[in-house]
């Protein structure tokens, strides 16, 4: 397997990737030479400064890809035309088409293809998903979705993070969580509306997001993000779904579910409060660093083409494609332009803005 | 011993993740606890309490606000004599936000006290010497430890972010350096945290890192284990190391009673290392540990 970008992001993924049973670690590829000298010096791995040279020289299995989003599409497509399993950082790329062009080409060729959205790796949230999926707080009929963390606290910064057009905000960067989660539990919105993008302190992206997410049968989710709250001491991401039977609260620590008299109560559960805790539903991975779920994350990857199976088992492309597509809408959303699927509701949603005075400020 | 640096550890020493809002069970009881300490005197309160019940050693990261901690004992020479600090490097947000707002490098650079030594190497795009990186290692080090200056701090930790990437990296070299530096600049013995307890003894083995000073989760139910819990008790039966348990309680979802029956019963470790914040769970703590290990082991 190769390792594309030795970021933040990617020297963890690095340090995974090299302790993963059965797996070989055959290049790393950055633009920083600096960096390359020391992990081959120390380390030993053999590095490479483009993709094309690694995929040509090592010829990896599968690669890695942690580079700044804004270089996803390039680097992805060049791996999956090689024939070569993909895992890619989220989001998968800038643009809902080029995603989906992707998708299709993953699947043309029969590759696993996997975004990091690591948050369906947290037991928590999959014990969210299992109940939902037993009905168990009957028709659900809210969701509210929430990211806050001390990302931007300054009017500062020079990396692609601050950048909108290479994949940094708030947007890309943390909102892109919870909106993947509400995917999971409750598949794609027909449209949005009511979408706010904020600066507090970046000069070039966004650092809170808002926005109303429709489904079918007035079933709505609100997301609320914000990456410049230092009252949180690390990126704190959490699920409220609100159902006919009771609610659900879950965050990466715990998961608090209610559940009314009458409801059809799943085994381990009562009517009432029901708490549970990472400690006792989280499954040991084999190594760990910063979270089981990084681990876990690219151990299904790596299961998935160890077994040769052709697509991802969790975190698909096509699923990621999903999440870049609402991404989209919501951009335009907060620009004032129609999305796609029902013109009608843009102006509700400036009047909506007008009524609660959220409207973005200069 | 040949020279080398040998201190004892006591048998329970005052960590500070309770202070921080720091809870890897609860988001809630976190944020509860981080607002009961957002004043240091409240910090202070809890570890008076602790060094009343026989417990001097405070294991804490080199957080910024334990710098007005080490002040405090700093200032009251008397009352803290025989206190002790066991300091765990770096405290890692600090640094994951500097790589967010400034790159990887230009983190580095920002943390250096001198920007010279790294400049000379990358302005020129020149590759790095060894004895850079070492140099950059032992200047970040010597960072975290400035607010100890005058204390007593007989053991150094590497926390287990920095300690686990570097396993899982494969730069074992790291430890190496880590170990040196801290015996020679501050005679004191190194300690390594980690999550990855077996894995992490073969690496100090490779680099010749003997009868390390070792701290991992150690609980029944093997939170945070990883390696497994058989692998870990084998690791504490038959490797050299000097073990000390964290996460006992695995906070809080096993009863302190039996948690600690538990690691007196299956892991022979030096020192347990554990998180109380009120007069009433620190007594009750010591008391558990006197009644299992006998009453001469608080230290």
């Amino acid at each position: 397997m190769g390792v594309v970008g030795v970021g933040k992001m990617g020297l963890s993924h690095l340090a995974i990737v090299r302790a993963l049973q059965d797996v070989e670690l055959v290049g790393v590829v950055d633009a920083t030479d600096y960096l390359l000298d020391i992990l081959n010096k120390y380390t030993g791995a053999s590095t490479f400064s483009t993709l094309e040279k690694m995929l040509d020289e090592a010829q990896p299995d599968a690669i890695l890809i942690a580079t700044p989003t804004g270089s996803h599409a390039s680097l992805v497509r060049e791996a999956l035309e090689h024939g070569v399993h993909v895992f890619c950082e989220k989001p998968l790329t800038l643009s809902a088409a080029e995603s989906a062009e992707l998708t299709a080409l993953a699947a043309e060729r029969g590759l696993v293809a996997q975004v990091g959205y690591h948050n369906r790796f947290i037991a928590t949230f999959q014990e969210v998903k299992r109940l939902l999926d037993a009905d168990a707080i009957g028709r659900v009929t809210h969701v509210l979705a929430e990211a806050y963390g001390p990302v931007v606290l300054k009017p500062k910064g020079s990396t692609w993070r601050s950048r909108r057009n290479s994949g940094g905000g708030c947007l890309y960067d943390y909102a892109a969580h919870p909106l993947d989660l509400v995917h999971w539990y409750l598949g794609a919105p027909q449209n949005v509306r009511g979408s706010v993008l904020n600066s507090i302190f970046s000069a070039d992206t966004d650092d809170e997001v808002y926005s109303t997410l429709d489904y079918a049968d007035g079933v709505s989710v609100q997301l609320s993000v914000n990456w410049s709250d230092e009252s949180y001491r690390k990126m704190s991401t959490s699920i409220t779904v609100s159902g006919s039977q009771g609610r659900i609260v879950a965050d990466r620590q715990e998961i608090r579910v209610y559940l009314r008299e009458g409801a059809d109560i799943p085994d381990g559960y009562r009517a009432g409060w029901n708490i549970k805790y990472t400690t006792d539903l989280t499954a040991p991975v084999s190594f760990y660093l910063r979270g089981e779920e990084y681990s876990a994350q690219l151990e299904s990857f790596v299961g998935a083409v160890l077994a040769g199976e052709k697509e991802a088992r969790q975190n698909s492309f096509a699923s990621a494609a999903q999440t870049d597509r609402v991404i989209e809408w919501i951009l335009r959303d907060a620009a004032g332009e129609t999305t796609e699927p029902s013109a009608a509701v843009t102006p509700l949603t400036s009047q909506r803005r007008g009524l609660f005075g959220r409207g973005k400020r200069a | 011993m040949s020279g080398r640096i040998e201190t004892g550890m006591d048998l329970l020493l005052l960590g500070d993740n309770q202070f921080f809002g720091i809870n890897h069970m609860s988001e809630e009881k976190a944020r509860a606890q981080a607002i009961r300490f957002q004043d240091t005197d409240a910090i202070i309160d809890v570890i008076d309490i602790a060094l009343d019940n026989g417990i001097r050693t405070l294991m804490c990261t080199t957080h910024e606000r334990i710098a007005e901690v080490t002040d405090h004992v700093r200032a009251n020479p008397e009352r803290y004599a025989d206190y002790r600090f066991y300091p765990c490097m770096p405290y890692a947000h600090k640094y994951a936000n500097a790589v967010t707002d400034h790159g990887m490098l230009g983190a580095v650079r920002q943390f250096l006290p001198e920007e010279g030594l790294l400049n000379a190497a990358l302005r020129g795009g020149k590759s790095l010497m060894n004895k850079d990186i070492e140099g950059i290692i032992t200047l970040l080090v010597d960072a975290e430890m400035k607010m100890f200056q005058g204390l007593n701090t007989p053991v150094i930790f590497l926390q287990n972010v920095v300690v686990d990437l570097m396993l899982g990296l494969g730069f074992d070299e790291a430890f190496a350096i880590f170990d040196r530096h801290v015996r020679e600049r501050y005679g004191a013995e190194p300690g390594f945290i980690t999550m990855n307890l077996p894995m992490l003894l073969d690496a100090l083995d490779r680099v010749g890192v003997v009868n390390p000073i070792v701290c991992a989760n150690i609980n029944e139910i093997g939170f945070r284990m990883s390696g497994g819990i058989e692998a870990y008790e084998t690791a504490l039966r038959e490797r050299p190391f000097r073990p000390v348990a964290m996460s006992v309680f695995a906070s809080g979802a096993i009863a302190p009673q039996r948690a600690l029956e538990w690691i007196h019963d299956h892991a022979n470790v030096e020192s347990i290392v554990f998180g109380a914040s009120s007069r009433a769970s620190i007594a009750s703590t010591k008391n558990i540990v006197r009644e299992l290990w006998g009453t001469d082991h608080i230290h």
